[in-house]
């Protein structure tokens, strides 16, 4: 019996919804780590009981959960009570440090910030743990300010991956608005030494190595807002989805423009098309259809809302450039909530589920392509990520 | 036995109940306590203090005996009533955000 399982990370916590393979009918768990910030939830390919968490706080900072049991129990790994005399503590899963060894890491120690200045790299908060394809025990994960880390023991201890910040760009990068994160991951399923990152505000990367050395990709990408639209660094990447069949096939969401590359990100094309607003945050790609993607368009990058209080997720079954609104189910009035870059999922049933969650705390849900969508929860905490697992 | 109340938030993460209590050797100051806290309860590591440079976290404030003690050195021996066990070292999150 095939089902669903969706996690949902929250301003105020984590949920786990569950449903069978008709996705009509759907369980509500949670709040786990209740009033937590949840940025991301996220499950093990190999093993979708194995599911890693992002738990961060302004007051407590960076915590790394973890479960072994679909969601049902959590533990920080590592970090279990020591007992008896002497007992050593080995609790390092919510330790972030920048590498700046002399053996590895690079001599970077600043970056841009909003004012031109030089700030030093400061670890704030995991975006998104992106799990290893293969192994349960080996998990990515994305932070700000930017950076790349890997586990490979469960979450229990992280490593900077820092050929990332040291290739060159590094002291170029400066933040977006919403801080300097790398919020997106991306593992070649044909490749798994093939890696893609996005950062906001720096641009997405390419690792061909495993993560030792990274290259820009950002040829074709044009951004207004820099003082040369066309620089190798710089350009706000929103997120970036491909199917697993085709993993040289990119598509981008950008701070504007939606784009599209066919050669892992060399080379890249706008495919906005007919959009009403290329400006947005999530984009996805159907699980069965790899030439059909999702965009949900955003009014401006000053007004984030749908445009005229419609939402409206936009589906093109061409690769791009042609769109048609998906508004079946969906608010077609006086809504004005946002959808964040980590908050839309797919399912990789037949016909596929659609997913995303909204800042006004809306879980929709499509389980025919997008053709109509429904509420399975209206009023959770604002909505940072959405990812849905399909159990068979 | 030094007796530590934490913060709801950090109670649930070290899976705890109510105060701590931890058997720290003179002398009692807010490292000492905090070295023994995260030794025992290593999920607390990095919540209260930065994991390198050790130093408290903006919206931490540490409070005993009617006290702020938040500002005072790591090293400041803590009140007697908190190294005799009859008053709690407080670890407490800032009132702030929403």
């Amino acid at each position: 019996m095939s089902g669903v399982r969706l996690l949902v990370g929250t301003r105020k916590g984590a949920f786990v919804l569950t449903s069978d393979g008709k996705r009509k009918n759907w369980e509500v768990a949670g709040p786990h780590f209740a009033g937590w910030e949840i940025y991301h939830l996220k499950g093990s390919p190999a093993d979708p009981n194995r599911i890693y968490a992002s738990q961060t706080s302004g007051w407590f900072g960076q915590v790394i959960q973890r479960s072994d049991d679909g969601g049902k129990t959590w533990d920080a790994p590592g970090g279990g009570v020591t007992t008896g005399p002497g007992g050593m503590p080995t609790g390092e899963s919510n330790k972030f440090v920048y590498d700046d060894s002399p053996e590895t890491g690079k001599p970077l120690t600043t970056h841009q910030f909003y004012d031109g200045t030089q700030k030093p790299w400061v670890f704030k908060r995991v975006w998104h743990l992106e799990p290893s394809l293969d192994d349960p025990d080996a998990v990515y994960a994305g932070v700000e300010d930017a950076a790349l880390f890997r586990s490979t023991d469960g979450g229990k201890s992280w490593k900077e991956l820092p050929g990332l910040r040291g290739h060159g760009t590094g002291p170029n990068w400066q933040p977006g608005a919403g801080g300097m994160c790398l919020h997106t991951v991306l593992i070649d399923p044909k490749n798994p030494r093939r890696l893609f990152t996005a950062i906001s505000a720096a641009g997405a990367f390419r690792s061909d190595d495993g993560g030792a050395s990274w290259k820009p990709i950002t040829k074709g990408l044009n951004s207004p807002f820099l003082p040369d639209p066309t620089a190798e660094v710089g350009h706000c990447v929103h997120r970036i989805a491909a199917h697993p069949s085709r993993p040289d096939t990119l598509y981008m969401q950008k701070h504007w423009d939606v784009l599209r590359s066919d050669d892992a990100g060399d080379n890249w094309k706008e495919v906005s098309g007919n959009l009403p607003t290329d400006f947005g945050f999530v984009i996805d790609v159907n699980a069965n259809e790899p030439e059909t993607v999702y965009v949900v368009p955003i009014k401006s990058d000053s007004e984030h809302f749908p445009l005229d209080g419609k939402l409206r997720v936009y589906r093109s079954r061409a690769g791009g450039n042609e769109w048609e609104a998906l508004t079946n189910g969906l608010p077609q009035r006086d809504c004005y909530v946002n959808i964040l870059r980590d908050a839309m999922s797919v399912d990789s049933l037949d016909r596929c589920g659609v997913y995303f969650g909204t800042t006004g705390g809306q879980v929709y849900a499509s389980a025919d392509d997008g053709d109509t969508w429904a509420p399975i929860v209206r009023d959770l905490p604002p909505v940072l990520s959405v990812e849905a697992q399909t159990l068979r | 036995m030094i007796r530590v109340e934490l913060p709801p938030h950090l109670r649930t993460l070290a899976k705890v109940r109510g105060e701590v209590q931890l058997d720290v050797p003179p002398p009692v100051t807010p490292r000492s306590v905090l070295d023994a806290l995260e030794a025992r309860y290593p999920a607390l590591r990095g919540t209260i203090r930065d994991h390198v440079t050790r130093e408290r976290r903006a919206f931490i404030r540490f409070f005993a005996c009617s006290q702020d003690l938040s500002h005072d050195s790591p090293d400041t021996p803590l009140p007697a009533p908190v190294a005799q066990g009859t008053e709690p070292f407080i670890v407490l999150g800032a009132i702030a955000g929403g």
